[in-house]
């Protein structure tokens, strides 16, 4: 029952989403792009995606320049 | 060097389009690497004209100011190898529309500047692309800490990262690091372009 964030295995919790796993890893950064398994959750899906057990998870944060 | 293996790379990259997303710092400086590397066609997107500040960091010259950049980019590229053909879009990138001008590219760059556009452009692409390679550039701004700079590789997507350097809107964009992560994304997208060098 746990999951991997950038690297880390972090305990998996029934029913969490991405805004609250965001929240729960005091990722405060607001512009992120999240991969679940590879797959990119849109922003506009945090609140209603579940993160699944076992699962790999990628947060980059964004940041102004170029 | 191997003749037969050179040979082999300047085919490949005669026959690659790379696609770019902001004509600033890391665009203009990219484009031009890759124009020198031999990159057949460059797509350049960027809705900006040429300003002076733009100098000390960007691929354009004190004659150049006032035009767009594309044209600006444009005419520098040709200086370097009028062989390459170059397609420009003048325009601003909006949600929902921003796969528009790369829908023929076999890579994009990410060049942009704000960070929500940056994420949305990412978020967008790896979406509507389910397997186009996208090279993409987050930490550019400051100097020194060359090996902070890391790539992160995530299916499609690659990233010149630095996650310890601060916003642009809180710290400085000098030349030096601003053209290094532009060469990093160029050096990057020809790599999964050719596959890595063995």
């Amino acid at each position: 029952m746990s999951i991997e964030v950038n690297g880390k295995n972090v305990e998996w919790v029934d029913n969490e989403t991405v805004e609250q796993l965001l929240k729960r890893m005091k990722y405060t950064f607001p512009l992120v792009v999240v991969k679940i398994n590879e797959k990119v959750i849109p922003k506009k899906d945090f609140q209603i995606t579940n993160i699944p057990d076992n699962s790999k998870i990628v947060v980059l944060h964004m940041i102004s320049g170029g | 060097m191997d003749k037969e293996k050179s040979e082999k790379i300047r085919k490949k990259l005669k026959k690659s389009t790379i696609g770019i997303a902001g004509l600033g710092g890391l665009g203009s400086n990219a484009a031009t690497s890759l124009a020198r590397a031999g990159i057949g066609k460059l797509v350049l997107v960027d809705f900006d004209k040429v300003e002076e500040s733009n100098l000390s960091r960007q691929y354009y010259f004190l004659d150049q100011i006032g035009k767009l950049k594309v044209d600006a980019l444009k005419d520098n590229i040709k200086k370097i190898n009028p062989e390459i053909i170059v397609e420009t879009y003048n325009i601003k990138l909006h949600k929902g529309s921003m796969d528009g001008p790369f829908k023929e590219v076999d890579l994009i760059i990410e060049a942009l500047d704000n960070a929500e556009t940056k994420t949305a452009f990412i978020e967008e692409i790896l979406t509507k692309f389910k397997d186009k390679p996208i090279v993409a550039a987050s930490g550019v701004a400051g100097y020194g800490h060359s090996d902070r700079i890391t790539t992160k590789k995530l299916g499609n997507l690659c990233m010149c990262y630095d996650e310890l350097a601060k916003s642009s809107d809180d710290d400085i964009l000098i030349a030096p690091r601003v053209i290094l992560i532009a060469n990093w994304e160029a050096n990057l997208a020809i790599e999964v372009l050719l596959g890595e060098d063995k």
